[in-house]
């Protein structure tokens, strides 16, 4: 069986940083855009390197959205940043009318998504955001598993032409995917071969799910992880391909089960090879106070969740 | 014949498209459209410096963005005799599979139109935006906006309004057409909007008072005055003091018709208070 290390901890949001970094230098369209979050949201280099193409709006995330939107007329390759919560539910009209079914080239680049954001608590920690994101036609939706990959992700939405919304996260965790790595959006990566079980996970929930991979192997089954970066549009061929091989299915995710990854695959099974599906998500319910760890257990969004998750799908084969 | 006679003429068969759009459908909004007419015609024939044809990105041109984009179907009219499109396609509005969409769109590929507008307040932000863009691009073309007064009550708009004169958007044109009606009563009746000269200079910027704003040659001198404004760390606010429903006397002076279709006498009538002139559609 195959198995991931890693040697350092790092935040995705540092991988957004980054590649935006990058993207100042080779791309002279690209601006960027903060609702006062520009320390928390990694975007200090871009600021400093390029102040003319740095627009710090304030409190006023609508208005940002909105001048995101005016700013791709003039050619701008717009990208946005604030928080999860902000860039997706107090916004959404304003992706809705003026992004997503104007067509613009906006890139929207949310931070502190899902529990993990911690001890600021529900108000705080959206759940929902993927599903807000992905009902949005046109709207293409990825949500990165680590500091490398979110980089990666950064850099190649500024190619693609289109909205985005690319989601990543606050805490610092294990950076397991390959340095200047090439990202596809829409593409799975297959992280391990196996023939029992499949697991398609998201952002933060992929280590989880090789953590749980190698807990199923001391226990004689055998996972096939699956890396799946863009919930939109959806891998379907490589979900398909792996679960006719294994016949069941775990997805596991950061957000509510209503609306996120889960529902995508459970549409593409039905439609195409049903199968047992089993969910690792939040349980409609909000999140509250408490360290990123606390959290993951307590909602149930850790590597031993989806080793039971995995166990329970395996009896319904 | 005087290009302002043609001008002249150019209005009423704006206010005939638009009775006669919004009569075929039995839907779509007169009231604000008429009230504008003048302003459409002089923004496009005038005082926009405009390229043939139409790009979306309107380089090395002026930009028009329309946030209240109910008003539709005296967009459409000017947008088509202005040459974007075919006038013979006016008479699609609002039918099915029609680049005229209810509320105006890029959806659907519409030459003249930048952004999709219809939920109200969120225009001047997509004109600030596309403000900042000319900036970057050296381009010292101007982004005029329209939006309604009614509208200012969505609070993006004031969102951007601090932002506007906050970074000294002073390439920007934003026009208020100050009716004094939305569609439950008047803006007094329904949440009073106060001073709104007196609003825009507290937040920043300059304003250009438009008394008669269904004057043609009041509306070409308060824009010109406006952009006289431009380019001096400000932005710049045009109040244009229209009548709702004007050029049609039974829908004047009233919010009756903001979004109400005439039916057949009423289209008569409307239609014999404003004769062929240019030519039907």
């Amino acid at each position: 069986m195959k198995t991931y290390t890693y040697t350092e901890k790092k935040d995705t949001r540092s991988g957004f940083g980054a590649g935006l970094t990058e993207l100042g230098k080779t791309n002279p369209n690209v601006v960027a855009l903060c609702a006062d979050l520009t320390g928390s949201l990694k975007m200090d280099d871009f600021k400093a390197n390029h102040p003319e193409r740095f627009f710090q709006v304030g409190i006023a995330e609508a208005n940002m959205m909105g001048m995101a939107a005016g700013l791709t007329i003039g050619g701008k390759i717009p990208f946005t940043g604030t928080f999860a919560n902000f860039s997706t539910g107090r916004v959404y009209d304003q992706i809705r009318q003026s992004i997503a079914y104007s067509g613009k080239n906006v890139k929207i680049c949310a931070s502190h998504a899902g529990l993990t954001l911690g001890e600021d608590g529900a108000t705080h920690q959206i759940l929902e955001d993927l599903g807000l994101m992905k009902m949005l036609p046109g709207m293409t939706v990825i949500n990165t598993c680590d500091y490398n990959q979110t980089k990666a992700a950064t850099i190649a939405i500024a190619a693609h032409q289109g909205p985005v919304y690319l989601r990543f996260g606050r805490p610092k965790v294990p950076v397991f995917t390959p340095e200047n790595q090439t990202f596809e959006i829409g593409k799975a990566v297959h992280l391990t071969e196996g023939s029992d079980v499949t697991i398609v996970a998201t952002g933060h929930l992929v280590w989880e799910a090789l953590e749980a991979s190698k807990a199923l192997h001391e226990k004689g089954i055998s996972a096939e992880v699956i890396n799946i970066h863009t919930i939109k549009p959806l891998d379907e061929q490589a979900i398909l391909n792996s679960v006719a091989k294994t016949g069941c299915v775990v997805t596991a995710e950061e957000h509510n089960f209503l609306g996120g990854l889960g529902e995508s695959v459970a549409r593409t099974l039905t439609l195409h090879h049903p199968a047992p599906q089993e969910f690792v998500a939040t349980n409609d319910t909000f999140g509250e106070s408490g360290t990123p760890a606390q959290l993951m257990e307590k909602y149930g969004l850790n590597a031993e969740a989806i080793v039971n998750a995995c166990e329970k799908v395996i009896k319904r084969k | 014949m005087s290009k302002s006679q043609h001008l002249e003429d150019l209005v009423i068969q704006v206010r005939r498209d638009i009775l006669r759009m919004v009569h075929k459908v039995n839907s779509g909004h007169p009231g604000g459209s008429l009230g504008c007419a003048e302003f459409f015609v002089a923004l496009y024939n005038g005082i926009m410096e405009r390229k043939a044809g139409f790009d979306m990105n309107g380089e090395d041109e002026d930009i028009f963005i329309l946030s209240n984009g109910h008003i539709s179907p005296v967009f459409y009219s000017v947008l088509a005799r202005a040459g974007y499109f075919p006038i013979e396609e006016l008479n699609t509005f609002r039918l099915i599979d029609s680049r005229l969409q209810g509320h105006p769109t890029t959806h659907e590929g519409l030459p003249g139109i930048r952004v999709a507008s219809g939920s109200l307040g969120q225009g001047m932000s997509v004109a600030i935006g596309a403000a900042e863009a000319k900036k970057l691009n050296n381009d010292s073309h101007l982004i005029y906006s329209l939006h309604g007064d009614g509208e200012l009550q969505e609070g993006q708009n004031w969102e951007a309004i601090m932002y506007a004169a906050g970074n000294k958007i002073d390439n920007l044109i934003a026009t208020v057409d100050l009716n004094g009606q939305q569609i439950d009563g008047s803006t007094d009746a329904v949440l009073p909007l106060g001073n709104v000269k007196e609003k825009f200079e507290a937040f920043g910027w300059l304003v250009i008072e438009v008394e008669n704003g269904n004057n043609l040659d009041a509306v070409f001198n308060g824009m010109e005055a406006a952009k006289s404004k431009t380019g001096q760390g400000k932005p710049v606010c045009v109040l244009l003091k229209t009548v709702m429903g004007n050029g049609v006397d039974f829908m004047m002076h009233t919010h009756a018709w903001h979004g109400k279709a005439p039916n057949d006498d009423q289209l008569a009538i409307g239609l014999e208070q404003n004769p062929e002139t240019i030519g039907d559609y």
